[in-house]
């Protein structure tokens, strides 16, 4: 039984198990608001623009993880602007613009990381390091965990009524636009402090395989953020117990235990997975034929 | 308090290319309001103006006798197909999320909240389908729950975009007595519509236009086989059938 206590007595990995709880709450929670809004690739591009501000960060003062914060909000803020500016003075809609401009910023990051002060490798940056976790990113951690909580219960109400219908909530008075400006930020913002457990190209699971998961479990909105928050905890936790014990990098083994989660939902959801949906629908028939025993025979 | 609309010179366009022009109405509760029009009158322009979505170039909307401020005061209901049926959110939910504009960011929501969300559910007759999630619901039920969440933001002004689309014999039956309930109640609906067979049982009033104003006024002298041919006789719409509205006009007036 000792393998199973032993992650816990070591300093670095007591560090590293506070990080993956509290990253793993914060984009759970976040992940839930994706989700209703259908943001899901939206955000998937955001994660990849953060590399070259990474990168432009890296090379100008090293990995320094405020650095690394300012560098990456800027990138992704800078392509999901230019994306919108760029579909409404051109024929492109939003999601092309997007896609062609992080995809470029993609490129850019990576041919810029070579020029790093520091010695840096890519893999870093693409898939995380949460063993590597020091001090000063566990302080953006708790930082950027207490803006995005804060904001999103001060703002629930809010950011409901945007979520749900758009044009309800502007009659109502509601500034769509800045809420939804905001709600990027902050995807931008638990983006960046999930890097050291994940990296740019995983981060997107963290954040939205929980709400993805619990959106087929439950009717209630309002239960959606926290179960979301709690499943990313725990995902994140037992991903890294499961990459202490197996040596799959940390990453990689936390987006999979969620994944796991996620496609058992799928399978299994009582009301909305697929099998229970495939035996009600028979169900529903059998139940229909009973009670009108002709409606199967056209009466023309 | 009587809810009254004051619409004066009103012109909305979207590029330049004005879809309703120059128009003058004043609409007045308690009465449920045919918006009727061909396709492309502005219809649609019009409910969003109303609801506060559309800037208008010239002119002005007056909200008079409301108690509150507009963005209370009016409901706005869209087309069914602007709504995320998916949502994971239930009708007592729904009807709840009508208060979040008066509660603000920080208040309680509270017994008074909770009785009014109660009474909504009842007033729609939506009670025994309360925790359905809302796709869950056929389509009248549908309807019926955003009314149920207009009623608790206690609005005094209803707007319906194509309310009926959709909706069989039944669920029409029952949405247009949940309509003519709040008439009763002192509340002004207006709803775009396009059966001209069901105007008469349904509403008090008509207001008609294409583009511009053609007629307003009560549905028992203004809606009448001369201005419906007007309002429709237009080169956008010869494609459609008229015989509709010959006979129904002068049907039960409540």
């Amino acid at each position: 039984m000792s393998w199973l206590f032993e992650p816990f007595q070591y300093e670095f990995m007591q560090r590293a198990l506070v990080a993956c709880a509290l990253i793993g709450f914060t984009n759970g929670f976040l992940g839930s608001f994706v989700v209703l809004r259908r943001l899901a690739l939206m955000a998937d591009a955001l994660s990849h623009s953060l590399l070259p501000g990474l990168a432009v960060s890296a090379i100008f003062i090293g990995l320094n993880p405020g650095g690394l914060l300012v560098g990456g909000l800027l990138a992704a803020l800078f392509v999901a602007l230019g994306g919108h500016l760029m579909a409404r003075s051109s024929r492109l809609k939003d999601e092309t613009a997007i896609a062609a401009l992080y995809i470029i910023a993609f490129a850019a990051g990576i041919a810029l990381i070579k020029y790093a002060k520091v010695r840096v490798s890519l893999d870093h940056f693409l898939f995380g390091n949460i063993l590597a976790v020091g001090d000063a990113d566990l302080w953006i951690s708790y930082l950027v965990g207490a803006v995005v909580l804060l904001s999103l219960v001060i703002l629930h109400r809010p950011l409901l009524l945007a979520l749900f219908e758009v044009s309800v909530a502007r009659s109502q008075g509601v500034r769509v636009d800045a809420l939804l400006g905001w709600l990027i930020v902050l995807i931008v913002l638990t983006m960046v402090s999930s890097l050291q457990a994940v990296g740019v190209l995983l981060s997107l699971g963290l954040m939205i395989l929980p709400a993805a998961t619990v959106y087929l479990l439950t009717d209630s909105y309002s239960s959606l953020a926290v179960r979301s928050g709690a499943l990313g905890m725990a995902g994140a936790v037992a991903g890294l117990l499961v990459s202490y014990w197996t040596n799959i990098p940390s990453g990689p083994a936390i987006i999979m235990v969620l994944g796991l989660v996620f496609l058992l939902a799928y399978l299994f959801s009582p009301k909305y997975g697929i099998i229970a949906a495939r035996w009600r629908k028979r169900h529903l028939h059998e139940e229909s034929l009973e009670r009108w025993p002709d409606s199967s025979v056209e009466k023309r | 308090m009587i809810p009254r609309i004051h619409i004066e010179d009103l012109t909305i366009s979207y590029n330049r290319i004005p879809a309703v022009h120059h128009l003058n109405v004043t609409l007045e509760g308690p009465s449920s309001v045919a918006l009727l029009g061909p396709n492309g009158a502005g219809k649609t322009t019009l409910l969003k103006a109303l609801a506060g979505l559309l800037p208008s170039e010239t002119g002005r909307i007056e909200f008079q006798g409301c108690g509150t401020a507009r963005t209370q005061a009016v409901a706005y209901v869209p087309q069914r197909e602007s709504v995320d049926w998916d949502f994971p959110i239930t009708v007592r939910a729904l009807a709840a999320m009508g208060r979040y504009p008066a509660l603000g960011l920080w208040k309680k929501f509270g017994p008074a909240d909770h009785a009014l969300v109660e009474e909504a559910l009842h007033v729609t007759e939506l009670e025994a389908f309360a925790d359905r999630q809302i796709k869950a619901l056929s389509g009248g039920q549908q309807q019926r729950a955003f009314l149920a969440r207009a009623w608790t933001q206690q609005a005094s002004v209803y707007l319906l975009d194509e309310p009926f689309t959709g909706l069989d014999a039944n669920a029409s039956a029952s949405f247009a007595s949940a309509l003519r309930h709040l008439r009763d109640m002192g509340k002004l609906v207006i709803a775009s519509h396009h059966d001209l067979n069901s105007v008469p049982s349904i509403f008090n009033r008509v207001l008609l236009i294409n583009g511009e104003l053609v007629a307003s006024g009560e549905t028992a002298t203004t809606f009448t086989p001369e201005n419906v041919e007007r309002t429709f006789s237009t080169k956008i719409f010869s494609g459609h059938e008229h015989r509709a509205h010959h006979h129904h006009h002068e049907e039960e007036q409540a």
